[in-house]
């Protein structure tokens, strides 16, 4: 195969090496009701973040990429819910902790910030009682003391005036302060690993890049290790020291983002990156969708789930499993092994999209990822 | 807003780039301000939120002219206000020749049937409860067109096999359908009467990525098949570029920069425009890594409350000492086909002026 650009030279360092703070090993998560199919929206994912990397998960609406960061903060409901494998943080199994140590670590060593800071703040408590609510329960500080670090902390995450801004309520600030007080109380503690879900989706561009420009700082100065979780390749490319691409609840690529971008293997992650249309790629050149949409799966237990949208799709991918594996004919100059979940990958040109593309099924006839038996464990 | 600063220099000429004379929309000084009122019996109007603040514009048949700013920058208002499902304050919009601003009743309901609106989530502008069939072909039972139940029917199928439905399509409920395929319904619904211009109000953004491609693609073919000319609206500027033939950037209620889409990127000249260019994350680390980046500062001011002078002038890395402040710049033509309004557009294209430290980063590595 001939690559399309040689990336070889690339210097940057994607952190350096050591024990990973955080691993996950084959976890999965069931939804279960009664008089319904299980629903496996998570399935044998793998991956380990180390202190100061930053990890992607980039995957579509349904892939399961914000289930696999609420169970790995043990955030779901415990009742119709089934978190299978190991989420092991710093030696301790976080899904056989007690609540009480959870609770411990919640907060104080593993932080989120959702997406959407307007239903995640409390709209009838001051952005600053919300602050120093977590230095008082992790940090053991009263009254003037914690008032003071949660002001500091606000002025750190760039909202101007910040004494103001504690005594005011979420609605009076504006979507990026907003997103700005989250990150403030979600960095109040100094947490060694910060899970961000969708960030910055529900913010302008402008305010995007402030906030984005405000992680990285905070990965660099702090040594805070980042699990980033977005649809947007753009995000990924310019943050992310890993990459792992989920489709339909699995893994189905992993790399270091030079490797990915420049060498996408997996027909889906080229897919992506064909149907996003790029500001500084010439006009005129029609887009390359990935036809059906990503309710369009096979249940991974006997086939790929992405077969039916496949542009390099053969015989096998209807009827066996393809497993994660280290990609052969790639080795990653500076990022590790290339993991990849395929039986005909991509080489080098973006693929074609199959005659007869458009798969119009309404109602999704027979293609649920529900209908799946327990898969077998990858690697 | 009496005083006439914003009026438009060059009103005449044809505002675009293309020097073609086929102008289907000319919108005019076009002005919506909503009233801010108190009071608990009788409301006293405090202030106006100058939603869209004298936006002069012409949109070339058979093309697609792309509006982009951020939330709140008077977009959408602005894409509303032309087909009048906003009453504008004041100004012109003038359609194949007629004003629209100045329509009443039924000329104005047989007016509507030239120009449509595509929604952006496609979830909420489907009745849940009507089939596809219904939802499609209301439009042509609303303006009797084409007459008769079987034509009718005859029209849906042609037009759901347009947008890329199957024929089974007809009978469902939007529900059972994919965001993608929704939004296709929509699309159905926009062009059963044979529309001139389309206004679509972020018509991807609420889909999922691979769809998103689906969507957009699906929009130009249509153009190319049935000479549509698009109003395009759009937070996202790398759709926005892929799409139109000419950009008209938004700030706070007015253009700020007008350009065709391959020049505008090529060269941004307005402050605003080469900020939101650099925020725009590439898919594409190298690229990313070793761009130049312009972080703005702050958020987008309250429009009820607009700073004076140029209104970019809060946030702008290339602020000078004088007239920024207290003086309004004229959307004025700078090259040829291009329009920004910045009083130092040509010191920034030569690079006189530089933007300020603090704004101004490599992306880290």
């Amino acid at each position: 195969m001939t690559p399309v650009t040689q990336l070889s030279d690339v210097t940057s360092v994607p952190s350096a090496g050591g024990a990973p703070l955080l691993e996950v090993e084959d976890l999965s998560v069931t939804f279960t009701r009664r008089g319904r199919r299980d629903v496996r929206a998570v399935d044998g994912v793998t991956f380990s973040v180390r202190p100061g990397e930053t990890v992607g998960l980039v995957g579509e609406s349904g892939s399961g990429k914000s289930v696999t960061s609420l169970a790995i903060m043990r955030l779901l409901p415990s009742r119709g819910v089934q978190v299978g494998g190991r989420a092991t943080f710093d030696g301790m199994d976080l899904l056989s902790l007690p609540k009480d140590s959870m609770r411990d670590i919640r907060g104080r060593d593993m932080a989120m910030v959702f997406q959407d800071p307007m239903s995640s703040l409390n709209p009838v408590l001051t952005v600053g009682r919300q602050i120093t609510e977590v230095l008082k329960r992790h940090r053991g500080m009263q009254g003037d003391q914690a008032r003071d670090e949660a002001v500091t902390l606000l002025s750190r995450v760039g909202i101007p005036d910040p004494a103001r801004r504690f005594r005011e309520y979420p609605h009076q600030l504006s979507g990026g302060m907003r997103q700005r007080a989250l990150i403030a109380i979600s960095l109040a503690c100094k947490p060694r690993l910060l899970i961000a879900d969708e960030p910055t989706t529900a913010l302008d561009v402008t305010i995007q890049a402030q906030i984005l420009e405000l992680l990285k700082e905070l990965v660099v100065d702090s040594g805070t290790s980042l699990i980033m979780i977005t649809h947007d390749l753009g995000v990924v490319a310019g943050l992310c020291d890993s990459v792992n691409v989920m489709y339909s609840g699995r893994i189905v690529e992993t790399a270091s983002r030079y490797e990915l971008f420049g060498h996408p293997r997996h027909p889906y992650t080229a897919g992506l990156l064909g149907s996003v249309p790029r500001l500084d790629a010439e006009r005129g050149q029609p887009l390359q969708p990935i036809p059906g949409s990503p309710t369009d799966t096979l249940p991974w237990a006997h086939a790929c789930a992405f077969q039916p949208r496949c542009a390099n799709r053969v015989d096998r991918c209807a009827s066996e499993t393809p497993l994660l594996e280290r990609d052969p004919d790639r080795r990653d100059p500076i990022g590790g092994p290339h993991w990849l979940r395929c039986f005909n990958p991509v080489t080098g040109d973006t693929p074609v999209t199959p005659p007869g593309a458009e798969l119009v099924a309404p109602g999704g006839d027979a293609l649920d990822p529900a209908a799946e038996q327990v898969g077998e464990g990858d690697q | 807003m009496s005083d006439a600063s914003t009026t438009p220099p060059a009103g005449e000429a044809p505002a675009t780039g293309t020097t073609s004379d086929d102008v289907l929309l000319e919108v005019r000084d076009l002005k919506v301000h909503f009233p801010i009122t108190k009071g608990l019996l009788i409301d006293k109007v405090v202030g106006h939120v100058k939603a869209v603040d004298g936006v002069t514009l012409d949109v070339v048949r058979g093309t697609t002219y792309g509006l982009v700013g951020e939330s709140g920058c008077g977009k959408s208002t602005l894409g509303r206000a032309i087909l009048r499902l906003e009453e504008p304050t004041s100004g012109s919009v003038n359609f194949a020749g007629t004003d629209v601003a100045a329509m009443h009743g039924e000329e104005l309901r047989r007016a509507r049937r030239r120009m449509q609106m595509i929604f952006q989530d496609p979830m909420s502008s489907l009745d849940p409860r009507q089939t596809v069939e219904s939802i499609v072909s209301e439009p042509m039972r609303a303006h009797g067109e084409p007459a008769g139940k079987k034509a009718q029917q005859q029209r849906v199928r042609e037009l759901l096999k347009l947008v890329g439905l199957p024929q089974s399509a007809a009978g469902r409920y939007p529900h059972e359908f994919s965001g993608g395929q929704r939004q296709r319904i929509g699309i159905a619904r926009a062009i059963a009467l044979n529309p001139e211009l389309i206004i679509a109000d972020e018509p991807v953004s609420a889909l999922d990525v691979s769809i998103q491609a689906q969507v957009v693609n699906l929009l130009e073919e249509l153009q190319d098949r049935l000479g549509l000319t698009y109003i395009v609206i759009a937070h996202d500027l790398a759709v926005i570029k892929h799409i139109s033939d000419t950009i008209g950037v938004m700030y706070l209620g007015s253009l700020v920069e007008e350009a065709s889409s391959d020049e505008l990127y090529d060269q941004p000249l307005h402050p605003y425009t080469i900020a939101l260019m650099s925020a725009v994350p590439l898919p594409d680390p190298v690229a990313e890594e070793s761009r130049e980046r312009i972080l703005l500062t702050g958020d987008l001011p309250s429009p009820a409350n607009p700073p004076s002078g140029c209104r970019f002038h809060t946030r702008c890395p290339y602020r000078q000492e004088t007239r920024c402040d207290d003086e309004v710049p004229a959307l004025r033509e700078v090259q040829p086909g291009r329009k920004v309004a910045c009083h130092w557009a040509e010191q920034i294209l030569s690079g006189e002026i530089r933007p300020s430290a603090e704004s101004h980063t490599v992306a880290a590595t």
